[in-house]
């Protein structure tokens, strides 16, 4: 029986948090891809390496430092006060700024290795075919790379969906703000709630088992199709 | 290689010899008692010779984490109700509990200025944020939302609060200025008696019930002669001036 007191706002926000995430940093991403597939520039290693850093740095550090950088004090919180957007810490849009970053490997990564597999010999062929530079790109390259894509917008959505230490250092907790699903989860533990605690917990086992499920299998098929 | 043999079973030797002859003891230290018991910890490690290793957080999850095995000898905890609760279930040594610190809550900004010295702050309601410390989770944070149903304010304020999981990251929210002010505790914003920096307002007794803060030996650190001690420690005159000075009072 699911507890009457059960909340379900942290998993809506979740969602939507995740959602908005995986669209902004396909957005973000795909042109970064793009660039660090084929740049021959000595900034490809120092950026490859910047895009990374959310692999290996602790979420705290993350949070820590977009606590005092976003704050009043901090050079990006001048920057959102003077655009006239306020301060993010606290807020739905700095949680999303706050996994944009967090979450940008694992769409970055997929897609330009994509690209890298993908080679430039296709484009070279469209270019003879006179397509543009934005056909080939779109009618292409693009479709070439699906399976980087895939494995891009999944990843990117499951680990904005199970962030947890940004979220709590920027995030203060505000029902149908800040509080998504893994925050509840953890007050829910704390407070020795464990019925709801059980409940979200076990959700979020099971989503994140069918995602990666959902991911693993057909990739499989697709490469015995191929073979 | 028989050097290297000699030298790692020298370094195994001594090892063992310390363990031998200092009893070791970990403490489980509500957040808010964070430096106090830095201080009390680094003195009784001095004097006696043993050693008291220090587990910070909030109150709740300490005892989750003891209920499931942690291996922390004694709890100083933010309350005196989950020590109460704890000994009913086995967990601690009951007639081992006794208070160590009455906490006192402070209304407080990193800025100065922002506080005034009658928290009139809080009926005026000038600011974004409000930083409490969750109140399902922390005793500081009761006492915080105590205070402002008392004056009359909490449904003002709680569109604007944020919470802390515990009183340290609430403190955190603000002295990054995230949030322009916030109950934490005296001990967090006090050092020799004063108040270290930005304005605060020393919240008046009657406003809240007091926080009381209960030691208990846990059923781990029975017949451990470190944690024992350290009780024993906790209650003495040079602790006891420690505790004061970072503005609690004692029973």
């Amino acid at each position: 029986m699911i507890p009457s007191t059960f909340d379900f706002a942290p998993i809506w926000l979740t969602l939507r948090l995740a959602t908005i995430t995986t669209l902004l940093l396909l957005l973000i991403g795909t042109p970064l891809a793009r660039w660090l597939s084929r740049t021959q520039s000595w900034l490809k290693r120092p950026v490859g390496a910047a895009v990374a850093l959310p692999l290996v740095l602790p979420p705290t550090v993350l949070g820590f430092y977009l606590l005092v950088m976003l704050g009043p004090q901090g050079p990006g919180g001048h920057l959102t006060q003077a655009l006239g957007l306020g301060l993010l810490p606290f807020t739905f849009a700095g949680l999303v700024f706050g996994s944009t970053l967090y979450s940008l490997p694992f769409v970055v990564q997929p897609i330009q290795n994509a690209f890298e597999a993908l080679g430039e010999r296709p484009l070279e062929a469209a270019a003879t075919l006179r397509a543009g530079p934005w056909d080939r790109f779109f009618s292409v390259a693009v479709p070439l790379a699906r399976p980087g894509f895939v494995t891009a917008i999944v990843l990117g959505f499951a680990h904005t969906v199970g962030e947890f230490g940004v979220v709590l250092m920027i995030g203060g907790n505000i029902p149908g703000a800040t509080r998504v699903l893994s925050v509840a989860i953890y007050d829910h533990v704390e407070a020795m709630e464990y019925a709801q605690a059980h409940w979200l917990a076990g959700g979020m086992l099971a989503f994140s088992f069918l995602v990666l499920l959902a991911l693993y299998g057909p990739s499989k098929r697709m490469q015995e199709s191929k073979s | 290689m028989t050097n290297l043999k000699s030298q790692t079973s020298a370094v195994l030797l001594g090892l063992f010899a310390a363990t031998a002859f200092a009893d070791e003891v970990q403490v489980a230290v509500a957040a808010n008692f964070a430096k106090p018991v830095e201080r009390i910890a680094a003195e009784f490690n001095k004097d006696t010779g043993h050693k008291a290793s220090i587990s910070l957080g909030a109150t709740g999850k300490l005892y989750a984490q003891i209920r499931n095995g942690a291996p922390f000898g004694i709890l100083l905890a933010a309350d005196d109700a989950t020590p109460q609760k704890m000994g009913k279930e086995g967990l601690s040594v009951p007639d081992s509990q006794f208070t160590y610190a009455i906490g006192k809550l402070v209304l407080w900004s990193a800025k100065p200025g922002i506080v005034d010295s009658q928290g009139e702050v809080l009926k005026k309601g000038a600011f974004q944020h409000f930083a409490l410390a969750n109140p399902k989770l922390a005793p500081y944070g009761l006492a915080g939302e105590e205070v402002m149903k008392k004056i009359g304010v909490f449904n003002a304020i709680q569109p604007k609060l944020v919470l802390g999981e515990n009183i340290t990251q609430t403190y955190q929210f603000v002295a990054t200025g995230n949030a322009e002010l916030g109950f934490v505790a005296l001990s967090q914003v006090i050092k020799d008696g004063k108040i270290t920096e930005g304005s605060a307002w020393i919240v008046p007794q009657n406003l809240y019930n007091p926080i009381r803060q209960d030691a208990v030996l846990l059923a781990k650190g029975k017949g451990n002669a470190a944690a024992e001690l350290f009780l024993k420690y906790l209650k003495s005159d040079k602790a006891a001036a420690i505790i004061r000075s970072y503005g609690y009072e004692l029973p």
